[in-house]
């Protein structure tokens, strides 16, 4: 038995004060996992002062007395990976939630203790490796089919490796020995991994790969890119979740962890009802079949929404490390900042800016930094691309949260009030968002998408650029008083607007748009704009040109699957209108 | 029990108490000051030094003389079937000269969270005859939509309109209400309650009372102390519960109060850093559970400070509730009632509540198009004061009469007028066909043929 561990692994409350309590009379180290009262409620060491150990507590602490008894387990916070991640839905220390249901029903009460995977089920494991094979950290020994994505059971990161003595296929438990090294190590399906580590790599690469998303105006105006970081910050009701669950429905990543950190409870049930019932573009599979959700919503414990963003990064980045393309949301990153304020307060510590921790700003790059494309230990290349929500108080962008992460991340889609509030979804203000990513990406739109696609961007942005400064104008004099160039450069302005970048994600088509129909769509209004601006200098006037109905079925397109035809018989129609304009 | 006499400090509505015996965080207090009041309170600290106790009521008369006794337990309520009909204070005691609740069960008033799992997702609509909510901004079982407002304005008149006129098309159970005040005047009140009892739905209420001029302290046990009882009704009992909160901004106030009176380092304007997460803990608690009957229905209603959607109250709100409904002045001025603005409201729930099936296929996207019609409109009216109407294209100024025509005939409405979910619509469609069909963007071809007045006369004719 280990001496330092049987000395002191008992001790007492000595405070109470909501989710942070203090004991005293035992040995801990920070980010210790104890088990706190008569109830062993599960809490985890986050200061250590003199004697005086404090805690936060991921339960509810009403009725806990001073005095009532405190253990450590010396471990730290860690989650369960193996076979059985997908389709969870966990709170914020990966309690399986269908799991609560069973034990204390409708309503979470505290003191139940639930691991994150099952410990019963059994997996067919089908080997990689054989006997005699030399493994190292990270290498795959073999597979499981999790659900209709292979799950790769690895050599756990840590270990030392060795050569393969013993290794079968069959049906085993997550606990089960499914490999003996030659040192004698046993390997089990099931690895544990501290949340607040990242787990290791053996490289870094650059993003230059999109993360398509099927959404208008993310991959044709400010993609993000596989590995990449962005936030998206708006006021109440502008399209956060909303965008977020477009992303973990359409988005070509093949795992998606979608973390609930702080928000509302039916929003989490919304994803439950409906993922099971979508299919993923690629694969035609139940989109929840690539999922693993975290709920910890807005009236769970503190204490375990700020755990809950490392509960799903960590998960996410087992799945990278099988070589998957995983991308994760956070919504919201400020309710989990909030967080970190409220226990920072009750530990008196020292607050910097509007009340957060002075270390607000180092736990958000910590955070986006374990994003990222990567060389797996394994040699398999994956990704972890982070998307983040951002809440403002307000909806005013200066305050803290959203400054510290727009340092750090590289995309940000900026949502605005006063989009949503005229309906204009997704309600993400094209003047004020950027991608960083553009110039890394180029290529890949040049081969996959068209040569063209990356000037016809540039072509729309600089009509978006000009209508703004357009409408400086026209708020002052009237639409009517601009010379005719520009009320045409208005329309096609206007065309773009509603035609391209608004987009329903209610709609069955619409909510998902392939590549190759945002390059028509884009290519038709700027076939338009061309005729146009070739007819105003043939001296047709602006309601001349803005008057051709043929343009006018565009919008259609977006609700047509198999638009091809429509579009093709649109074109013609306007090249007509317009060839009949030039006879007059 | 143990009585302490070991006052240490008092601030504000906090006690301290030294030297006791080790006591449960939250535990419920009494206080009994030398005349014999007993006073309520909570532990909302305890160590082996000093224990703090939040005191409910007005701490006067309390002092180091007075007797302190923890009861050992979290604060609990008793609740039965027989509460329906009574109306209690914001302390939960019957103050209606009648006799006491028989508890069957004795809650506690915290209410743990649904377990998200166990959540069904809300999508009855619920229809309550007001156009700017049923058609713009529905509402669905199991919602919490509030109601944003200013002081002065009608938002009363709206919150008993809904109360009254709510109901399931296709379902004769009518809603068991659940009403808290927090704060508000008598006459408020009195309001509120006339109109219960004009329309009867007072037999199927619980009210809470906790006036102007009652300690703000219990103001914020009282809507927990409301939600346990729209809980019990719901989910015990089967009822379908309509919550309706009146005001929050009171509430809100409260804490801020005793987070000042605990020296916390405050969040913005001077309100609890924690107090999203303190709302949060009201307003979730509300919803459908699977296989369980009932449903919680939330309304609640708040002034905004100074008609700032801004301000920490409306906007910590406005970050839980599942859209929001908001009252506004100029509407109001121009003599439209309900004067709801649908430009910043929104019912986020809305999608799963309409459509084919719910209300009729066509109303998400005439929702849409009437909305950005509307807000084109309006934008258009802050141009014109500068240039004036002439200096308008033909288009901008059929926006512009659009505007005019949606606040007069969709938003204004009588307060006793009920309109059905297809007279909203029809209203709308009837609105639209004033612009050219092109402009209907947001709208696919095949509905316009099948809605738009203008092919339907044509088909009838
Ligand atoms: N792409 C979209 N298509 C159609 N409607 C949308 C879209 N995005 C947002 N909406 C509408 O806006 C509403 C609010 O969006 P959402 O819930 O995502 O806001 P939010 O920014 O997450 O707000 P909060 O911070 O309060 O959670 C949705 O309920 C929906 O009606
Ligand atoms: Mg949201």
């Amino acid at each position: 038995m280990d001496k330092a561990k049987e000395k002191r692994a008992h001790g007492a409350l000595k405070r109470i004060s909501g989710p942070v309590v203090t004991a005293v009379g035992l040995d801990a180290h920070m980010y210790d996992v104890v088990k706190v009262g008569n109830e062993e409620l599960m809490g985890e060491v986050i200061k250590i002062q003199g004697e005086d150990i404090i805690i936060q507590v991921y339960e509810d602490t009403a009725g806990i007395r001073p005095g009532e008894p405190v253990e450590n387990t010396g471990l730290s916070l860690a989650v369960e990976l193996g076979p059985g991640l997908l389709t969870s839905i966990y709170d914020g220390i990966q309690r399986p939630l269908e799991v609560l249901v069973d034990r204390m029903g409708n309503f979470i009460e505290r003191g139940v203790s639930a691991p994150g995977l099952s410990h019963e089920k059994k997996w067919e494991f089908v080997p990689a490796m054989k006997v005699g094979d030399d493994v190292k950290a990270g290498d795959i020994l073999g597979t499981v089919q999790e659900t209709n994505i292979v799950h790769k059971v690895m050599v756990p990161p840590r270990s030392k490796g060795g050569k393969i003595k013993e290794i079968s296929g069959g049906s085993f438990t997550v606990d089960e020995t499914i490999c003996v090294l030659e040192d004698g190590t046993e390997i089990v399906m099931l690895q544990r991994w501290p949340v607040r580590v990242p787990r290791p790599v053996k490289a870094k690469l650059n993003p230059d790969i999109p993360l398509i998303t099927g959404q208008r105006i993310l991959d044709g105006l400010f993609p993000i890119a596989k590995g990449g970081t962005a936030a998206i910050p708006g006021p109440f009701g502008s399209g956060k979740t909303v965008t977020q669950q477009q992303l973990a429905k359409w988005s070509d990543a093949e795992i998606v962890v979608y973390i609930g950190c702080g928000e509302r409870g039916n929003e989490m049930t919304e994803v439950l009802t409906e993922f099971p019932e979508l299919e993923d573009p690629k694969t035609g599979k139940p989109l929840m079949e690539r999922t693993v959700l975290i709920a910890n919503t807005s009236n769970m414990p503190v204490a375990a929404r700020e755990a809950s963003v490392y509960t799903g990064i960590t998960i996410a980045e087992y799945f990278r490390d099988m070589g998957y393309d995983v991308s994760l949301m956070a919504d919201s990153t400020s309710r989990w900042a909030e967080a970190m304020r409220e226990i920072s307060s009750r530990l008196e510590e020292m607050p910097g800016e509007e009340g957060y921790p002075a270390y607000l700003a180092a736990r958000l790059s910590e955070f986006y930094e374990r994003a990222g494309r990567v060389i797996a230990l394994n040699g398999m290349g994956g990704s972890v691309s982070v998307i983040g929500a951002v809440s403002p108080p307000g909806g005013d962008f200066s305050e803290p949260v959203t400054q510290n992460t727009l340092r750090i991340v590289k995309v940000f889609w900026a949502l605005d009030a006063k989009l949503s509030q005229r309906r204009h979804f997704p309600a993400i203000n094209w003047l004020n968002s950027y991608s960083l990513y553009l110039d890394s990406l180029n290529e890949w739109y040049d081969k996959e998408v068209s040569p063209e696609w990356n000037p016809l961007r540039a072509w729309a942005m600089g009509v978006l650029q000009k209508e703004a400064e357009l409408q400086e104008i026209v708020q002052l004099v009237g639409s009517d008083a601009l010379p005719d160039e520009e009320q045409i450069t208005i329309e096609v302005a206007r065309m773009i607007r509603e035609i391209f970048l608004q987009q329903n994600a209610y709609d069955a088509v619409d909510t998902f748009c392939p590549m190759s129909k945002q390059y028509d769509m884009m290519n038709a209004i700027k076939h338009y704009a061309d005729l146009a601006r070739t007819a105003q200098t043939g001296g047709a006037t602006p309601q001349q040109v803005i008057g051709i109905t043929s343009k006018n079925e565009l919008p259609q397109i977006k609700f047509i699957k198999d638009y091809e035809p429509a579009l093709e018989k649109i074109m013609k129609d306007m090249e007509a209108e317009f060839d009949a304009m030039r006879a007059v | 029990m143990k009585e302490y006499r070991t006052v240490a400090q008092i601030a504000g509505p906090l006690v301290f108490v030294e030297k006791t015996e080790p006591v449960g965080y939250s535990e419920l207090v009494n206080i009994v000051t030398a005349d014999g009041t007993v006073k309520r309170g909570q532990v909302l600290d305890t160590s082996d030094e000093i224990v703090v106790v939040q005191v409910f009521e007005t701490t006067a008369g309390i002092g180091r003389d007075s007797g302190i006794r923890f009861t050992g337990e979290t604060i609990k309520m008793p609740v039965g079937k027989d509460m329906l009909g009574r109306i209690l204070s914001g302390g939960g005691k019957p103050i209606d000269g009648g006799p006491d609740i028989v508890p069957e069960k004795r809650l506690e008033i915290t209410g743990a969270a649904i377990n998200p799992y166990a959540r069904a997702p809300p999508e009855d609509f619920i229809q309550t005859g007001i156009s700017t909510i049923d058609g713009t901004n529905t509402l669905v079982r199991g919602q919490k939509l509030p109601i944003f407002s200013g002081s002065g304005l009608p938002h009363n008149d709206v919150a008993l309109q809904i109360a009254r006129q709510a109901k399931v098309p296709g379902s004769t159970e009518e809603f068991a209400v659940v009403f808290a005040a927090m704060g508000i005047t008598r006459e408020e009140a009195n309001y509120f309650m006339a109109d219960f009892e004009k329309t009867g739905a007072l037999e199927r209420s619980v009210v809470f009372l906790n006036l102007a001029d009652d300690p703000a302290v219990e103001r914020t046990i009282t809507p927990r102390l409301a939600l346990t009882t729209a809980e019990y009704l719901a989910f015990d009992l089967g009822y379908h519960v309509l919550v309706i909160l009146t005001d929050m901004t009171n509430y809100c106030e409260a804490l801020r109060q005793i987070g000042a009176a605990r020296e916390e380092v405050p969040g913005r304007r001077g309100y609890p850093g924690y107090m999203y997460t303190d709302l949060a803990s009201i307003y979730e608690r509300a919803g459908i559970i699977k296989g369980v009957k009932g449903s919680v229905t939330q309304i609640p209603i708040l002034t905004m400070p100074g008609d700032d959607i801004t301000h920490p109250i409306p906007d910590l709100t406005g970050y839980i509730t599942e859209g929001q409904i908001v009252v506004n002045r100029e509407l109001h001025r121009k003599g439209i009632y309900p004067p709801i603005n649908v430009l910043p409201s929104l019912s986020r729930l809305m999608n799963l509540g309409i459509g084919e099936g719910h209300t009729r296929e066509d109303h998400k996207k005439v929702s849409d198009q009437l909305y950005a019609a509307y807000a084109e409109g309006n934008d258009l009216r802050g141009l014109v004061a500068i240039v004036g109407k002439d200096a308008l294209s033909e288009r901008d100024r059929m926006f512009l009469e659009f505007a005019d025509l949606f606040e007069d005939r969709f938003v204004r409405q009588g307060l006793y007028e009920d309109r059905s979910i297809e007279e909203t619509l029809e209203l709308g469609w009837d609105l639209l066909a004033t612009l050219p069909e092109e402009q209907l963007v947001r709208i696919d071809r095949e509905l316009i043929h099948k809605y738009h007045p203008k092919y339907r006369k044509k088909a009838q004719g």
